[in-house]
């Protein structure tokens, strides 16, 4: 009888370690972005650095923000060369204005990397927490593994660019 | 029986491990109990394009130069121009600018408040006229629309906006009598929704320059629209 219930629990945890990946890659194939999470700093700030040896990019942005959006398709672009390279976008839109604007806009511009919405009052707070050589000014853009990391106030113009600073920040 | 149990449990302590450990590399952020901001210096401190120094633009203490631009009514306005100044609320603001616009009426009733005290609003418009939403005429029609009962200045040439060291709409600059920059930032601590600010920055500086004390903080920062230079 104990046999039983350790074997079944036992079967359950491989099944769970066997599956997940089976699992993920039907997560990773559902349409993206149906459903954008609003957080406050504290909620976001665990985004923002990893354990792992892979690279990330973190661009912080905005629909009003034009240079912001002139810059998105290099990071899209990027991603889809760079599978392996996890992309998030951090709106600072309204939360009001998932629905009827920023998921169609998602959609326009072909924008499949994750989006979150920083929807967190206090900016003078978290802008240092993030970096203290940050002025507010969107976009802003960190790139960073578990040991390397660069920041950058500033719109990429070009994907070349972008693979530039990328290349610099982790080799 | 019981080394078959044995046996069962370490294999199941030992699949509980690797899953905890799947779990642990997974896990995005900071090991619990860590300093959560940035990494502080070290082999591989991060690094930064541009700075807030490169960026350039005044300090406290700096003296801010004074201008002579066009208003929307028609007439230059220089802040030497401005009869009894006992200091200067200099807003680099814009016509579009979602953060801009959240901040009009609380400008408009800055500028009721404090004028008569001495401090008056001035408003500049640093982005490029090429965008037409940004031009004369749409700052004509917006300053009519919303009443605005203090100057919205356009930076001809877009001269000045980079002298202050103005970078994002809405940006204050609040200068004493002598010109000199006493604070540099944002205007209170939740842009979103006036109703529920709990830290009026700009209010406590100004407040402070009356009573003859430095503003503290004398620096902030909020997000704001990026300042477009022209051809950009």
């Amino acid at each position: 009888m104990k046999i039983k219930l350790y074997l079944t629990v036992l079967l359950s945890t491989f099944n769970g370690l066997f599956y997940s990946p089976n699992i993920s890659a039907q997560v990773a194939a559902e349409p993206v972005n149906q459903d954008i999470r609003v957080y406050n700093f504290d909620e976001l700030e665990p985004l923002l650095y990893t354990n792992s040896s892979k690279t990330y990019i973190v661009n912080f942005w905005a629909m009003w923000c034009g240079p912001c959006i002139m810059e998105m398709p290099y990071f899209q672009e990027y991603v889809n060369q760079h599978p392996e390279v996890e992309l998030l976008f951090v709106s600072l839109d309204f939360p009001k204005d998932i629905e009827k604007k920023l998921k169609p806009f998602l959609k326009k511009k072909g924008i499949t990397a994750k989006v979150v919405l920083l929807d967190d009052a206090d900016a003078n707070h978290w802008i240092d927490e993030i970096d203290p050589n940050w002025s507010g000014a969107l976009p802003f853009t960190i790139i960073f593994n578990n040991t390397n990391r660069t920041y950058h106030e500033r719109s990429f113009e070009s994907l070349e660019e972008l693979e530039i600073e990328i290349h610099k920040t982790i080799n | 029986m019981k080394k078959l149990n044995l046996l069962l449990t370490a294999l199941l302590l030992l699949g509980a491990v690797l899953v905890s450990n799947t779990y642990a590399q997974e896990r995005k952020g900071p090991p619990k109990g860590d300093r959560k901001g940035p990494p502080s210096g070290g082999a591989h401190s991060p690094e930064q394009t541009k700075t807030l120094e490169e960026i350039g633009g005044y300090k406290i203490g700096d003296v801010a130069t004074d201008f002579s631009l066009k208003n929307v009514d028609g007439k230059m306005v220089s802040l030497s121009s401005i009869k009894n100044a006992k200091g200067y609320i200099v807003v680099f603001t814009c016509n579009e600018c979602p953060f801009a616009k959240m901040y009009e009426d609380r400008l408009i009733a800055l500028h009721k408040a404090y004028a008569k005290k001495g401090y008056s609003v001035i408003a500049i418009n640093p982005n490029s006229p090429e965008n037409e939403a940004e031009g004369y005429a749409a700052m004509q029609k917006r300053a009519k629309e919303k009443g605005f009962t203090f100057p919205y200045l356009v930076d001809e040439g877009q001269k000045i906006y980079p002298q202050y060291g103005a970078v994002r709409t809405p940006h204050v600059f609040l200068l004493d009598k002598e010109r000199k920059v006493q604070y540099i930032g944002t205007i209170d601590d939740n842009a979103k929704s006036a109703k529920d600010v709990k830290v009026k920055f700009l209010e406590d500086a100004i407040n402070a320059l009356q009573k003859g004390e430095k503003p503290n903080p004398n620096f902030t920062k909020a997000i704001g629209c990026p300042v477009k230079p022209i051809g950009k």
